[in-house]
This record gives C-alpha cells, sequence and structure tokens, in this order.
C-alpha cells in the first residue's frame, strides 16, 4: 500500500544500516503483550483517591460553597477549596513572550467567586477509596448564581457584551501586512470572497489524564503524570509555592496526547494534595471528566477574500480569522500566531493581509490540538482554491500549480524556508493515486477532492527553544540513551534509539532509551509541535556524533589509522578500506574504560533563534522550517440521507527522510482517521456553554467500519533540519485531510457546506437550498 | 455498608481470589488484582480497552460486573502471550507497526482474538465488525487490519490457534 519515492540526485553516500528501515519499535514488544504500565498503572502503599468538584454553569458567581459535611465523612483525607490555595494560577505560559493582553486571564487554581466555564474546578477531594471520594464529592454543597455569559465569539466582540475577563473580551491580534493588497485587488480579474466555520475538536485520547503524586525523603514532591511536557514542574512548583527543584516529573509512555496533555492537566492538584496530606495521592479522569477537564481545538471564523486573475493567478488575499478562545487564555496567542503565519497556505502570495483576533466566551477554553491554528487555516485556503478553480473553470489541480510556493521563494512572513518545497510533486503523487473512479448508483454521488498544506515543525523560533541529550556505552557494548522527552505514542524515544545505534554501529537491541524524568534525563523540551524528532533527534545524533568521534580516535590509534578511516557497524569497529583489521566494540570500550576515556556525551541542539515578528507588518522568521505535502480522498455522497463516506484516502507527504517509515505510514494514517472525524462526525455540542456531548457515544470519532485503508505516498527530500535531513510528520499528517475530504463533498453534490463537520443534516440543507435557488 | 461477597476469578489459568461488592465492575476488579493491562477508556462500553475475553467471548470488562464473571475463565491480553513467548498477534501488531500509544490495544487484540476464533480466514468486513466496538485514536486502523489478517495467516500456516 506504500511507495517511497527517493529523489536519486540525494542518495549519494547515504548509506543507512538503521535509519530508514521499517523497524519494529522499542516499545512496542510492552505494549502488545500488556507489560507496558502506563502512568494510571503505578499504586503505592497508603495512597489516597482523588476526585475533582466542577462547576455546572458556564458563568455564575460561586455564591456558597460549604464542604464541612464531606470533611466530616469517615475515610475522606482532605478536601481543598480556592480558600486553602492560593491565589497563585495554573496556566501554560511563557510570560513576556506571548504578547498577549494579560488581565487576570490566567485560570485560578480553584474557583474563588466567578465561574467562566462548564466544568470549571471548585474543591478537591482525597480520601481512601474512590468510592469514599465519590460520596464526598456528592456531599458538597454549592450554589451558583447565574451571569449572562457569552457564547459566541462573534456576540463577545460586539460593545456590550457581557465581559469574561479585560475590558473587550480581546485575548490576543496578530496581524501581517505585507505588499500592496489595494493594488493587488485592483489588478484582479475576479475576486472571490467566501466564509468558512471550524468546530471544537476533542482530542480523545484512550487514556484519560492520570497521575500518582508523593512526597519523598528530600521533600520533593514526585508527579508520575501521562503529560507531554515534563517540563511543566516549573509552573507546578510555582503553583504550590515551592522551589523549582523540588518538583519532580516522571512521564511514563503516554496513551495519546494530540495537544490534549500539552498544558497541565491534573499535575497541580495532585501536588497540592501530596503536599497537603503527606501521602501519595492519585487521580484518574473519567471519560467525562476528561471531555470537559481540559482545553479544546479553536474554532475559528476565518473569511477569504482572494483576487485572481483570468488565467489563475493569485494577486492579493485579504483574511480575517476570529478563534474561539473560550475562558482562559492558555495557549489562544500562540495558536492565532500560527494561523497567521499559515493564511496564504503554500502558495506564492505578495499582496497579503492577515488579521487574526482570539476572543474570549464562556465556552471550553480551547488550546493546542495537532495542527494548532495551521490546520484550521488550511481548511479555509484549500476550500477556497477550490471555489476560485471552479468559479474560473480552470482544473484544481492546475489552479494550485500556477500559484505553488517553490523552493527558495519568501513565505507569508517573508522568511524564506531553508528546506526544498516539494507541494507540487506531492499533489501530483496524491491526486493520481485516487485512481479510476468509483460507480455512482441511485442516489449516490461520488467526488474527489484535494487539498495541498504548509505546517511548521519545530517549535516558534523566538521562544528559543533547545533540547539536550546524552548518549553512552557501557561496558558489553550495550547503548543508553538519557533524553528528558516524552513518547506521546508516535514512537518517539524508538526513534532517538534509532539515530544513536546508527551513528554508533549498534543494533536497535542494544540500546535503552531513558526518557522522562525532569530530575535525572537531560531536558530535552516538549513532545509538542511537530518538535520532537527535530529537536531532541538532532540532539540524540550530536552526543552520538561525539562519542563516536572520541571512539574512533581511540581505534585509530589501535589500527595505525586516521579517524575518519574508522567506520562503526554491526557492533565492530573497522579500518573502511582495511575491513580486515577491525575488533569488537565491547573490547575498544573496554580499552577507553582502562584508560579513562569518556565513554558518553552531553549535547545540546539549539533551534534557530530569532526576534518576535514585527508587531506592525509580520513579517519575520517564526519557524525553524516548514513540510509540505497533499491528502486527496474520494468520498460517496447519499443525497437522500446526506451520508458522507470516504472511499480512497491518499495522503503524499515529503517527510525529508524517514528515521523509521511504519512510523512514519502509522501517523500519517492517525492523522486521515482525525481528521476525517473533523470533518464529518466530531460535534461538541454546547449549550449556554455546558458541554451535552461528553461522552464517545456521543461524540462520534472515526470506527474501524468508517476508515478507508489509508495510502501513503513518501517523498524523501532529505533537505530538512531534522536528523539526517528529516522534516517532521505528527501534525502535518492531519492538516490537509479535513478540506480534502470538503472539496470531495463539494464535487460531489455540487454545492459546499462552508461549516465543518460536514453532518448528513448539513448536507441535506446544503441540497435543499441548492434546489430552491 | 454494601454486600460484599468473596467470588473466584479464573484469570489466564490461574484461580485468583478477591471480596468485591456487587456493584464492582469486572474491570476494577482485575486492575484490583494487579492485571494493569486490562485499560479503563470510558467505563461505559464506548471504546473497547477494557476488553477481555470472557469463556472464550470478548466482552467489555467495565460492562461486566465482577460477580457473574464468578467462575468463569477470563484471559486478557497478558494471557495470550508473553515477550518470551508472544502470541501470533502479538508479534504482528508489534513488527507490523499497528501499535502507536498502545493504550486501546489490549482490548484490540482481544477483539482480534475473538474474530479469528470465529473466522480462521477472516475477510476485511469480518475484522471491521469485529472491531467495531473498539476505538483507536492513532493508527487510522490500517496497519490493525493489516497485522490482524497477517496473524490470521500465520495461525493458519501453524495449523490451528493456540
Amino acid at each position: 500500500m506504500t511507495q517511497t519515492d527517493v529523489d536519486p540526485g540525494t542518495l549519494a553516500n547515504v548509506q543507512f544500516r538503521q535509519v530508514g528501515k521499517p523497524l519494529t519499535r522499542t516499545d512496542a514488544p510492552g505494549k502488545v503483550t500488556g507489560r507496558t504500565p502506563y502512568a494510571g498503572d503505578y499504586v503505592m502503599p497508603n495512597m489516597l483517591h482523588m476526585r475533582v468538584v466542577r462547576a455546572d454553569i458556564a458563568s455564575a458567581r460561586l455564591a456558597r460553597l460549604d464542604v464541612s459535611k464531606a470533611r466530616a465523612l469517615a475515610g475522606v483525607a482532605c478536601v481543598l477549596t480556592a480558600d486553602e490555595v492560593t491565589d497563585r494560577t495554573a496556566a501554560t505560559d511563557i510570560p513576556g513572550q506571548t504578547g498577549q493582553k494579560r488581565l487576570d486571564t490566567d485560570q485560578p487554581i480553584l474557583v474563588k467567586d466567578r465561574v467562566r466555564y462548564f466544568g470549571e474546578p471548585l474543591a478537591l477531594i482525597a480520601a481512601e477509596t474512590r468510592d469514599i471520594a465519590d460520596h464526598a464529592a456528592e456531599l458538597i454543597e454549592f450554589e451558583l448564581e447565574p451571569i449572562p455569559g457569552v457564547y459566541d465569539p462573534l456576540e463577545a466582540l460586539k460593545p456590550g457584551a457581557p465581559l469574561v475577563y479585560g475590558e473587550d473580551n480581546i485575548v490576543a491580534e496578530r496581524k501581517i501586512r505585507k505588499g500592496d493588497v489595494e493594488a493587488g485587488f485592483a489588478r484582479a480579474d475576479l475576486v472571490v470572497g467566501n466564509t468558512y466555520k471550524t468546530p471544537f475538536q476533542e482530542h480523545a485520547f484512550l487514556e484519560p489524564e492520570v497521575g500518582l503524586a508523593w512526597v519523598d525523603e528530600n521533600d520533593v514532591v514526585n508527579i508520575r503524570v501521562s503529560t507531554q511536557v515534563i517540563e511543566h514542574f516549573r509552573p507546578i512548583a510555582d503553583a504550590i509555592g515551592v522551589p523549582h527543584n523540588k518538583v519532580r516529573v516522571r512521564g511514563a509512555l503516554v496513551g495519546g496526547g494530540f495537544g490534549g496533555k500539552e498544558d497541565l492537566t491534573v499535575e497541580v492538584y495532585l501536588a497540592l494534595l501530596a503536599k497537603q496530606t503527606g501521602r501519595p495521592v492519585r487521580l484518574e479522569y473519567s471519560r467525562e471528566d476528561s471531555f470537559v477537564g481540559h482545553g479544546k481545538r479553536h474554532p475559528f471564523i476565518l473569511t477569504y477574500r482572494t483576487g485572481v486573475t483570468k488565467d489563475g493567478k493569485i494577486t492579493a488575499l485579504d483574511v480575517q480569522m476570529i478563534a474561539d478562545a473560550g475562558a482562559y487564555v492558555f495557549l489562544s496567542p500562540y495558536v492565532v500566531l500560527y494561523a497567521l503565519v499559515a493564511a496564504p497556505g503554500p502558495y506564492r502570495v505578495d499582496n497579503l493581509n492577515v488579521f487574526a483576533q482570539a476572543v474570549a466566551t464562556n465556552n471550553m477554553y480551547t488550546s493546542a490540538f495537532r495542527g494548532f491554528g495551521a490546520l484550521q487555516a488550511c481548511t479555509a485556503y484549500e476550500q477556497q482554491m477550490d471555489e476560485i478553480a471552479n468559479t474560473l473553470g480552470i482544473d484544481r489541480l492546475e489552479l494550485r500549480r500556477r500559484n505553488f510556493l517553490k523552493t527558495g521563494e519568501p513565505m507569508s512572513t517573508g522568511f524564506v524556508p531553508p528546506s526544498a518545497i516539494w507541494t507540487e510533486q506531492c499533489a501530483e503523487k496524491a491526486w493520481a493515486g485516487l485512481g479510476e473512479p468509483s460507480p455512482e448508483k441511485g442516489p449516490i454521488r461520488t467526488g474527489r477532492g484535494l487539498a495541498c498544506y504548509q505546517q511548521s515543525y519545530g517549535r516558534l523560533t523566538f521562544l528559543h527553544d533547545t533540547s539536550e541529550a546524552w548518549v553512552g556505552v557501557e561496558m558489553d557494548g550495550t547503548v543508553v540513551v538519557r533524553s528528558g522527552v516524552t513518547d506521546i505514542g508516535a514512537g518517539q524515544i524508538s526513534a532517538l534509539g534509532q539515530i544513536a545505534v546508527e551513528v554508533l554501529g549498534v543494533t536497535l537491541d542494544n540500546v535503552v532509551i531513558y526518557n522522562s524524568d525532569s530530575a535525572v534525563t537531560p531536558l530535552a523540551g516538549t513532545t509538542t509541535a511537530t518538535r520532537a524528532l527535530y529537536m531532541t533527534g538532532n540532539a540524540a545524533k550530536q552526543a552520538a556524533e561525539g562519542l563516536r568521534a572520541r571512539l574512533a580516535e581511540r581505534a585509530a590509534q589501535e589500527f595505525g589509522a586516521a579517524p575518519d578511516e574508522i567506520d562503526m557497524a554491526f557492533n565492530e569497529v573497522f579500518v573502511i578500506d582495511r575491513p580486515e583489521q577491525r575488533m569488537p566494540l565491547v573490547e575498544l570500550v573496554r580499552t577507553c574504560a582502562a584508560e579513562g576515556i569518556h565513554r558518553s556525551e552531553l549535547a545540546i541542539f539549539r533551534a534557530p533563534f530569532s526576534d518576535f515578528l514585527d508587531p506592525e507588518t509580520g513579517q519575520g522568521q517564526a519557524h525553524p522550517d516548514y513540510a509540505y505535502g497533499a491528502h486527496a480522498v474520494e468520498v460517496s455522497v447519499d443525497v437522500e440521507t446526506g451520508e458522507v463516506e470516504v472511499l480512497k484516502s491518499i495522503a503524499a507527504h515529503d517527510v525529508g527522510q524517514c528515521i523509521n517509515p511504519a512510523a512514519v505510514e502509522g501517523q500519517i494514517q492517525g492523522g486521515a482517521q482525525n481528521g476525517q472525524g473533523y470533518a464529518l462526525s466530531e460535534e461538541m455540542l454546547y449549550e449556554e456553554g455546558r458541554l451535552v456531548t461528553p461522552s464517545f457515544s456521543e461524540y462520534l470519532m472515526p470506527t474501524a467500519m468508517d476508515m478507508p485503508n489509508v495510502e501513503c505516498i513518501i517523498l524523501e527530500s532529505r533537505s530538512g533540519v531534522g536528523p539526517f535531513g528529516a522534516k517532521g510528520i505528527g501534525e502535518p499528517a492531519m492538516t490537509a485531510v479535513a478540506p480534502a475530504i470538503a472539496n470531495a463533498v463539494a464535487d460531489a453534490i455540487g454545492v459546499r457546506v462552508f461549516e465543518m463537520p460536514i453532518t448528513p443534516e448539513r448536507v441535506v440543507t446544503a441540497l435543499q437550498q441548492r434546489d430552491a435557488s | 455498608m454494601p454486600e460484599t461477597r468473596t467470588i473466584t476469578l479464573r484469570i489466564n489459568g490461574r484461580e485468583e481470589e478477591g471480596r468485591f461488592p456487587a456493584q464492582r465492575t469486572l474491570l476494577e476488579a482485575l486492575r484490583h488484582l494487579g492485571h494493569m493491562e486490562v485499560k479503563c477508556g470510558c467505563e461505559k462500553g464506548d471504546c473497547g480497552a477494557c476488553a477481555v475475553l470472557l469463556d472464550g467471548m470478548a466482552v467489555d470488562s467495565c460492562l461486566t460486573l465482577a460477580w457473574m464473571a464468578a467462575g468463569k475463565e477470563v484471559t486478557t491480553v497478558s494471557g495470550l502471550g508473553d515477550l518470551d513467548s508472544p502470541h501470533p498477534l502479538q508479534t504482528a501488531f508489534a513488527d507490523g507497526g499497528a501499535a502507536q500509544c498502545g493504550y486501546c490495544i489490549p482490548g484490540i487484540i482481544i477483539a482480534a482474538k475473538a474474530i479469528i476464533d470465529a473466522h480462521p480466514e477472516p475477510s476485511e468486513d469480518d475484522i471491521r465488525l469485529g472491531l467495531s466496538g473498539n476505538l483507536c485514536r492513532c493508527t487510522g486502523y490500517t496497519k490493525i487490519f493489516e497485522a490482524i489478517a497477517d496473524a490470521a495467516g500465520e495461525m493458519r500456516a501453524e495449523g490451528g490457534a493456540p
């Protein structure tokens, strides 16, 4: 089902032994046999069970909170309310670097007087058993006096709207002013204007938020938790009022993240109660807790006005974006920044205005989710490309071809991405991959859609991101990698192992990777922003290369050769042109040990550092680099019921260099699923801020019955800034899926549904409107 | 206090005893007894992460009361095989890249075992239908389908299911 294309020009002198092979991931055997402990599988003697009590109205004043009966219940160890916690907040941010307005906009740990969203935590309980904790929760009495709330960002922007906080509900504003948009529109033969709407989305990782905390012999609060970011030990320490070196966060293999475990989840609650009770405490969210307890994907309203010539060249683009930030800031300023930068997509647009706002409402707060604003932009710009093509009567791929940004050209921010831009190759392969059209029958119409994308990998460059890794070799020739990186299921740590053993010439079964411990593994940064392979992979490669250089120098001495004549492979060290001169790696390591030569290396990788984008023009460098690719689908639509089925789903991505092709395909196929649900079926319904779909029987993600077999076409330009020329694929895998599906549905029925998800009701309504007009 | 009862469960071929109240689910009981390989995803029967074989039939252990399982044979993913002697399904899932975050996999492999028991040569429709009660958020299912088909082939080649 998969074909791999390598540019033959880039193949010279590249001969990998481990990298690029579909090896069994180091974490796989434990997972398939049930051996792998996840964060929720740890228990301790004398452990207490926690429960969070939440507000059941979205906008209210907390008039009364009485926990006395709960505290009096036998078996209850502790109940905490805002009265007992300080005024500290539990927000995720890097102060001073977002440039957002920050007026009391961070979420308090527990509600003191004002409830701003449905499910906001009021109290924490720790009890001897889960049953007692549940019983105690029922004994907590609270009165909420409703305050008029605002649940639509457009309403929230109107003068006189209820204020969630601040003066105007505006959380962040960003803009791009590039070229001369008025002149561009004047030159256009045609202006196409449309508004697209994207929905909330739930991450729906199968493992709900969970953790276990205890205070150790050094008075350090230890937290074993399912998280994408162990470096939250700093805000956790700030929140509970201890020095940063008194909190230790240990991850575990994470049961899915997708951005939903990027912010703090249960950590602060655990730390507070471990500290307060002096006993181990465990907190596991129920599925309903998980639905209301972490931020969602931002819904966006995106208005695109594009000027084009008759032959399909874009002359100007004006974009207005409004994102629903929900009730607290979290990562909204970053998300709208990503959307801003991504606004024109992988196209050359020299005359560009973009204005993006994040607006506070009393909906669930919104934050990180795979694609992070850039995905919402893609959803709009790729539907817009089809609208333009159809208006002009130009083939949809051909219109894109005439506008693609090419290698070496400046993108929206004026920055020239350093790597190859292979959007066109990807688009052609994905589109051709659809093959012969499927037949139509009765009420079934079929249609095809294509979408291309540009998605960053690596964090914003003004954040000055770094990653450390340690690589060492043991006396028996086995290899140890230490990196703080969390593995959220994409094979992050296995890739580090593959990179280290490639450099050191050992086999993957000879490496162990210690990861995800803020106290003992070198801090490697977050597993977010498609940065793990890029940042930690480069760090591990540097560390392994440093170690290899030292080993090679000693071996060269042994063989009477130059260090660059030494190679290492299959657990042996040898002279490249005289392979009879060889010795087992283990022998060389023992020689080094006997002579006091270092058998390890600690390296730091630094992403490019830049200043913040120019606040007036939005020009400058935003990210280290970008990934490009395309997704093509064929759908069938039942014009009587409005039901959409995805028949073919074909992805073509330039991943730079595959480290593990099986893992790359896995990311692509999972991204296709995540995007398909977003496009068609996943719907979070809120009534005045109250979530009415808090379960998997109401929030419908694609099942085994819904997913086509996703075909992966992997291109390798070897031009990325990751290890061995790799780019990232975590987020890019999802970005273009939903607009491809939307375009296919429009192709099938001849009318566009401008709001996702494209439910049967919306399809039928669109068909009725088409027939009426 | 609710009534509690001591029950005996036969788990992965070994008898284990526990004292549980009437409302305790099989999922809670198994994890209480240390069978952490059985995962909790929703406690509502929506996701299938907690699936086990009960007398050979795949069930959501979160929807099964512990008392109801007394005296029955419970098989978890760890009962199918281990690191030294993995079941063909486990090998196929690991080698085929079908496990990503892996949290749904104990339930999915149990569902897959039930599929192959019923259909030694499963069609794609058999596989899809058999997995319709299990959610996975990472893989898009494609590699899971492939792994199940591969394992079924391997098991037929070995001459019958273990």
